[in-house]
C-alpha cells in the first residue's frame, strides 16, 4: 500500500479524544466519585533503613471520622506479594512495609477516613517506634562485598548480573588498532505526569466483584490485582473507560489498588487513594532508571567501530518489579543504530534504599542511547574525527536492510543516511557551525550537539524469558473488536486505558481506512476488563502496530464477511463481488449491489438469505500476536526483541552563559522516521514531547538524595519539569521507510524524541566545555554544576596562564 | 464557614471549613471537576481558574479567600452543551494536548491573554502559559493553538473581505 492510496491514514484529522478535554469533561480517577467513599493517607517510614517495633494506631482511631488504620503486618497476612518479573522469592513486594522499612517515604500504614483531610490528621497521629539500620544509596556501593543488604533473606542486593557475549567480541578486540574506555551515568529521574496516581475500589459483596477505577498504564493489571488479593480473575472489574492524565511508562500502580481493593473488602465501604504530590514523588514507586556505564569499544583508524563491551548497573530502589526488564529492553538494539560486529553486554540490576524503580519512557533504551552516542563522540575525538562523519560511517546503510545485529534482532527497515542528510541540509550544518563560531566569538560557550538514535517498537515482551528462564512468555497481545448493529451504525473497542495517546482516533481512523467510511462515525468504547479481549497496555511503543493492526484485521473480517453476504445474495461468484464504501456490487456489472443497510439488515434478520453456516449479526474480533515475537530466545540468548525501528537525528545548537552555567536551546532539528505515520498531529505531539522531557531528563530534573537518605526533590520546586520556557520551538523533518512488519507501514513513535534528546543535549554541553578541558560523563548536567565547572576550569587556567 | 461565591456567572453558596481549598470546593461540592490537582504546592499550574478574569492558583486560595469574587471555571467558557469557544476549538485544531489534563488549565491561562492582549507574540504566549506545567506536548502545539485562536478571534464580527 503506498501513501498515496490512504484515504484517512497520514490526513491531517482532528483527534477525537480532545473535544471532552477542551472542556473540561475527561474522566479522570479522582473525578470517579461513589456514594459512601472514604479516603487514605498513608503513615510513611522517615527512616531509609529501619526495624518497625511497634505500630500505636490507638490517638488515630480516637478521632472522630477515622474508620480503620491498616498495617503491613494485617496486609500481608491477607495477601500475596506484588508480582515480581524476575525469579526473587526473597525479595517480596508489598504495599505496606512488614517489620522493616527500606527506604525513606515508603507506606507503613494507612489510614482510612471520611475524608482525606481527616486521613492526614490521624496519620500524624500514628505512632511508630524504628530502629535505623544500616542503609546504601549509591548503586555501585550495594552491588560491593559488604554493602548492607536491603533484602536479608535474599543474601546480597544484586537482583541480576548476566553478562552475555554475542560474537567474536575478544577477537574483534585483539584485532583493532584502538580502543577506549568511558565510564557515564544516568540520573535518576522520571516522568513525574501533572496528574498522581489515583485509585478507587469499591467491593460488592454480594456480586462478589470489584471494582477498581484507577490511572494506571500497567500490562496485565487486573490479573495483578486479583492474584495480589486471592481473588479470581473474573473478580475484579478495571475500568478501562478513564482517562488517565499522563503517565508515560510510570503509572503501574499495583499497590494502591491492592491497597484500597483490601480495604474496601476488609471495611465495606469504596476506599480511595489519591497521591499528593510528596506520596507520589516519594513513593508512588515511579522514580526512573539509575544507571552506571562502563564501556569499552575497539575501533580502526576510520573511526569504525568493530566491537563493544558494556557494562550496566541499574540501582533499582528497595523492591523490584518489572524494572529490571529496562536493562533487557536494550539488547534488542544495543548497536543503535551503528555497524557493530560484536557485543559482550553485563546487565546488573542491585537494590538499594531508594524508591522503588519503575519502568520509563523507553524502557531502558534512553539510557543506552545516551551511551552510545557518549561513545561515538569520544571515537570521533580520539582519532581527530569530525562527529558527524564518525557516525555516517558507521550508521547502517539502507541497503543493509533488513539488518541483523550481534543480540540476534534483526532491525526491519531504515534510511538512516537520507535522514541525516535531510537533516543536515535543512539546518544549513556549516551555517550552524559558523553560528556556534560567533557566538564562541561573543564570550558565550557554544556547542552543537548530535545524535543518532533508534525507538525500538511494537513492544513485545521477549526480555522476560531471556532474563527470566522461569517466564515463558512469548506473545503480548492486543485487541479490537467490531460490532456493526441493526441500524447500521459501527462501534469498535479499546481494551486499556490510555494516557493521551490518541487510542480512540487511532482505531477510527484504521477502521475507516478500511471500510472506507468517515472514521468520525465509527464509536470507539472501552469495555471493563470482565468484558475485554486479552489485551496490555499502550507501553513500548506499541499501539499504533498492535491496536492498529487488531482493528484493522478485525475491519478486514468484517468486510469479507460483507463480500460473502453479497455474492452469495446476489447469487455471484464471490470473487466477482467487489467492495466499496459499505456496499458490495459486481465487479462487471455495479449496479448489481446491495447497500450496506441491506447487507446489515441480512446478516441481522434474515438468516435464510446468509451463506451457509454463516453467525447471523456482524461482530468481528482480532486477537493481535506481536510481528515477528512468539520464539523464546536461543541458547546463546540471541532474541527478537521488538518487531520495528523507527530512527531519529537530533541536531541543535546551545549557548551556555560562562558565569551562570545556564543552557539556551538556540536551534532544535529532528529527523524522524517511523514509518507510515497515522496521525501527523499525534505524532508531533509524541516528538515534541518527548525531547521536552529528554531536555528536562539532560539538563534538570533529578531525585537527588542526601547523605542520609532523604529524597531531597520531594516538590515541583526542587524536581524541576521543562516549563514553556525552556522548551525551544522544534523544527521536525519527516522521512518515511515504511515497515514490512505492520499493516500500513507504520512503526511506533510513543517514546519519539525522548529516545535521543538526552544524548543531544549531552552532546551539545561537551563540544561547548571541551575548549575548557571540561569533560561531562553525567546526567543530568544541572546549571548550578556546570557552572561550578566552568568557573574552576577558568581558576585553574587562569593560574596556569598567570606565570606568563 | 458559608461563602458566598459567584461560580461561572451563578451566586452559589457553600458551607466549608475553613482549611478547604478553592480548588477542593469547586471539586467536591460545587462538582465543576474541570479544575484538576496536580501539585497543590502552586507550581504545576493545573488548578487555574479565573478570579474577576485573572488567572490563579485554586489549589493555593482558601475558599473562603474567595467569599465574593466572580470565578470562572472551564465549564464557564464554554459556550452551550456540544459547542466549543473559539480557543477550546483552536486546540482541537492543533492538538495542543494529550492526556487533557493541563488543558482546562492552559484554556483558561489562554483565555485570560487573549482578553489583555487580542495579538500576543509567540513570546507574550510563552510568558502567559510559562506557569502552567504540560508534561505531554513540550507547549508547541499549545502555543500554536493560541496563536491560531488569537487570529480567529481577532477576525470575528469584521467585515468579510471581498476577493
Amino acid at each position: 500500500m503506498t501513501a498515496k492510496s490512504f484515504r484517512f491514514v497520514s490526513t491531517d484529522r482532528r483527534v477525537r479524544e480532545d473535544r471532552r478535554f477542551v472542556v473540561g469533561k475527561g474522566r479522570f480517577a479522582a473525578d470517579i466519585a461513589a456514594a459512601g467513599t472514604r479516603h487514605v493517607a498513608l503513615v510513611t517510614c522517615p527512616h531509609p533503613a529501619a526495624r518497625i517495633l511497634a505500630i500505636d494506631k490507638a490517638a488515630a482511631l480516637a478521632v472522630p471520622g477515622v474508620h480503620y488504620v491498616l498495617d503491613g503486618r494485617e496486609l500481608a497476612a491477607a495477601t500475596q506479594p506484588l508480582l515480581a518479573g524476575l525469579d526473587t522469592p526473597k525479595v517480596p513486594r508489598r504495599p505496606l512495609a512488614v517489620d522493616v522499612g527500606r527506604y525513606a517515604g515508603e507506606w507503613v500504614a494507612a489510614v482510612v477516613a471520611e475524608t482525606r483531610a481527616l486521613a492526614e490528621d490521624a496519620a500524624e497521629l500514628v505512632r511508630v517506634d524504628y530502629q535505623p539500620l544500616p542503609f546504601v544509596l549509591d548503586g555501585e556501593a550495594a552491588y560491593a562485598p559488604g554493602s548492607p543488604i536491603v533484602h536479608a533473606d535474599h543474601g546480597s542486593n544484586v537482583l541480576l548480573d548476566r553478562t552475555f557475549v554475542w560474537g567474536e567480541v575478544e577477537k574483534d578486540f585483539a584485532e583493532s588498532p584502538h580502543r577506549l574506555s568511558l565510564c557515564l551515568k544516568w540520573g535518576r529521574s522520571s516522568t513525574v505526569p501533572v496528574e498522581t496516581f489515583a485509585a478507587l475500589a469499591s467491593w460488592d459483596p454480594w456480586r462478589e466483584v470489584l471494582d477498581v477505577y484507577a490511572s494506571v498504564q500497567m500490562p496485565r493489571f487486573p490479573d495483578q490485582v486479583a492474584l495480589a488479593l486471592k481473588l479470581p480473575g473474573s473478580s475484579v472489574r478495571v475500568h478501562n473507560d478513564v482517562d488517565v492524565g499522563g503517565s508515560y511508562g510510570v503509572k503501574r500502580g499495583i499497590k494502591h489498588a491492592v491497597l484500597v481493593g483490601y480495604l474496601s473488602r476488609r471495611l465495606g465501604f469504596p476506599v480511595r487513594l489519591v497521591e499528593d504530590r510528596l506520596e507520589n514523588m516519594r513513593a508512588g514507586d515511579g522514580h526512573g532508571p539509575e544507571r552506571n556505564f562502563d564501556i569499552e569499544v575497539a575501533f580502526d583508524e576510520m573511526g569504525l567501530i568493530r566491537s563493544m563491551k558494556m557494562r550496566a548497573l541499574d540501582n533499582v530502589g528497595a523492591y523490584a518489579g518489572r524494572s529490571p526488564f529496562q536493562l533487557g529492553k536494550p539488547i534488542g538494539a544495543i548497536v543503535g543504530p551503528y555497524r557493530i560486529q560484536s557485543v559482550q553486554y553485563r546487565a546488573i540490576a542491585v537494590t538499594s534504599n531508594k524508591t522503588v524503580q519503575e519502568a520509563v519512557r523507553a524502557f531502558g533504551q534512553s539510557p543506552t542511547n545516551y551511551a552510545i552516542e557518549r561513545v561515538i563522540e569520544e571515537v570521533a575525538r580520539h582519532r581527530g574525527l569530525d562527529r558527524l562523519e564518525v557516525r555516517r560511517r558507521n550508521l547502517i546503510r539502507a541497503d543493509e536492510f533488513p539488518y541483523l545485529i550481534p543480540s540476534g534482532t534483526t532491525y526491519d527497515s531504515g534510511d538512516y543516511h537520507a535522514v541525516v542528510d535531510k537533516v543536515v541540509a535543512c539546518a544549513d550544518y556549516a551555517a550552524l557551525v559558523a553560528e556556534r563560531d560567533r557566538l564562541r566569538a561573543q564570550g558565550l560557550l557554544a556547542g552543537i550537539g548530535i545524535a543518532a538514535c533508534l525507538e525500538p517498537s511494537g513492544a513485545n515482551s521477549t526480555f522476560e524469558p531471556l532474563l527470566n528462564p522461569k517466564n515463558e512468555t512469548t506473545t503480548y497481545t492486543d485487541s479490537c473488536r467490531i460490532n456493526v448493529d441493526l441500524s447500521g451504525a459501527v462501534t469498535a473497542t479499546v481494551h486499556t486505558l490510555s494516557a493521551g495517546q490518541g487510542h480512540e482516533t487511532l482505531v477510527g481512523t484504521v477502521i475507516g481506512e478500511v471500510l472506507e467510511i468517515d472514521p468520525d462515525r465509527i464509536r470507539v468504547v472501552r469495555p471493563d476488563s470482565l468484558t475485554s479481549l486479552p489485551s496490555q497496555s499502550p507501553v513500548g511503543s506499541r499501539m499504533a502496530i498492535m491496536l492498529g493492526g487488531a482493528a484493522f484485521h478485525a475491519a478486514q473480517n468484517l468486510k469479507a464477511r460483507l463480500l460473502a453476504i453479497a455474492a452469495h445474495d446476489l447469487k455471484i461468484a464471490p470473487e466477482r463481488a467487489a467492495y466499496g464504501a459499505g456496499d458490495v456490487f459486481e465487479r462487471s456489472a455495479p449496479q448489481n449491489r446491495r447497500t450496506w443497510t441491506e447487507l446489515v439488515t441480512i446478516a441481522h434478520r434474515n438468516f435464510h438469505r446468509l451463506p451457509p453456516n454463516t453467525e447471523p449479526g456482524l461482530a468481528f474480533t482480532h486477537v493481535m500476536q506481536v510481528p515477528t515475537g512468539g520464539q523464546l530466545p536461543t541458547a546463546d540468548c540471541r532474541v527478537q526483541m521488538y518487531p520495528c525501528f523507527a530512527f531519529e537525528f537530533h541536531l541543535l545548537l546551545m549557548a551556555i552563559d560562562p558565569d551562570l552555567g545556564k543552557p539556551e536551546i538556540k536551534r532544535y532539528i529532528v529527523g524522524h522516521d517511523c514509518g507510515t505515520v497515522i496521525n501527523p498531529k499525534i505524532v508531533r505531539g509524541m516528538t515534541m514531547g518527548g525531547i521536552a522531557h529528554g531536555i528536562g531528563a539532560a539538563l534538570y530534573e533529578e531525585f537527588a538524595y542526601d547523605a542520609q537518605g532523604q529524597l531531597v526533590a520531594q516538590s515541583l520546586m526542587d524536581y524541576l519539569l521543562p516549563s514553556a520556557h525552556e522548551v525551544p520551538p522544534v523544527e521536525i523533518i519527516h522521512h518515511v521507510t515504511p515497515s514490512p512488519h505492520t499493516v500500513f507501514g507504520q512503526k511506533g513513535s510513543g517514546e519519539s524524541g525522548y529516545l535521543g534528546a538526552p544524548a543531544a543535549i549531552a552532546s551539545a554541553v561537551n563540544d561547548a566545555v571541551r575548549p575548557l578541558g571540561i569533560v561531562v560523563n553525567s546526567l543530568p548536567i544541572k546549571m548550578a554544576q556546570l557552572g561550578d565547572m566552568i568557573a574552576a576550569a577558568r581558576d585553574k587556567s587562569n593560574t596556569v596562564e598567570a606565570p606568563k | 464557614m458559608r461563602v458566598e461565591l459567584i461560580v461561572n456567572g451563578e451566586r452559589r453558596t457553600v458551607e466549608v471549613e475553613p482549611r478547604m481549598s478553592l480548588l477542593d470546593c469547586l471539586r467536591e461540592r460545587l462538582l465543576l471537576t474541570g479544575a484538576h490537582a496536580g501539585c497543590e504546592h502552586g507550581v504545576c499550574g493545573a488548578c487555574t481558574v479565573l478570579i474577576d478574569g485573572a488567572p490563579a492558583r485554586s489549589c493555593l486560595m482558601f475558599a473562603v479567600q474567595a467569599d465574593g469574587y466572580a470565578i470562572t471555571t472551564i465549564e464557564g467558557v464554554t459556550p452551550a452543551p456540544g459547542e466549543l469557544s473559539p480557543i477550546q476549538d483552536a486546540f482541537c485544531e492543533t492538538h495542543g494536548m494529550q492526556c487533557g489534563y493541563c488543558t482546562p488549565a492552559m484554556i483558561l491561562t489562554a483565555h485570560a491573554l487573549l482578553a489583555d492582549n487580542p495579538d500576543p507574540t509567540r513570546a507574550d504566549i510563552v510568558d502567559a502559559i510559562c506557569a502552567n506545567i504540560c508534561r505531554c506536548t513540550g507547549y508547541a502545539q499549545i502555543v500554536e493553538a493560541i496563536a491560531l485562536a488569537a487570529e480567529r478571534m481577532r477576525g470575528l464580527n469584521q467585515p468579510a473581505r471581498k476577493p
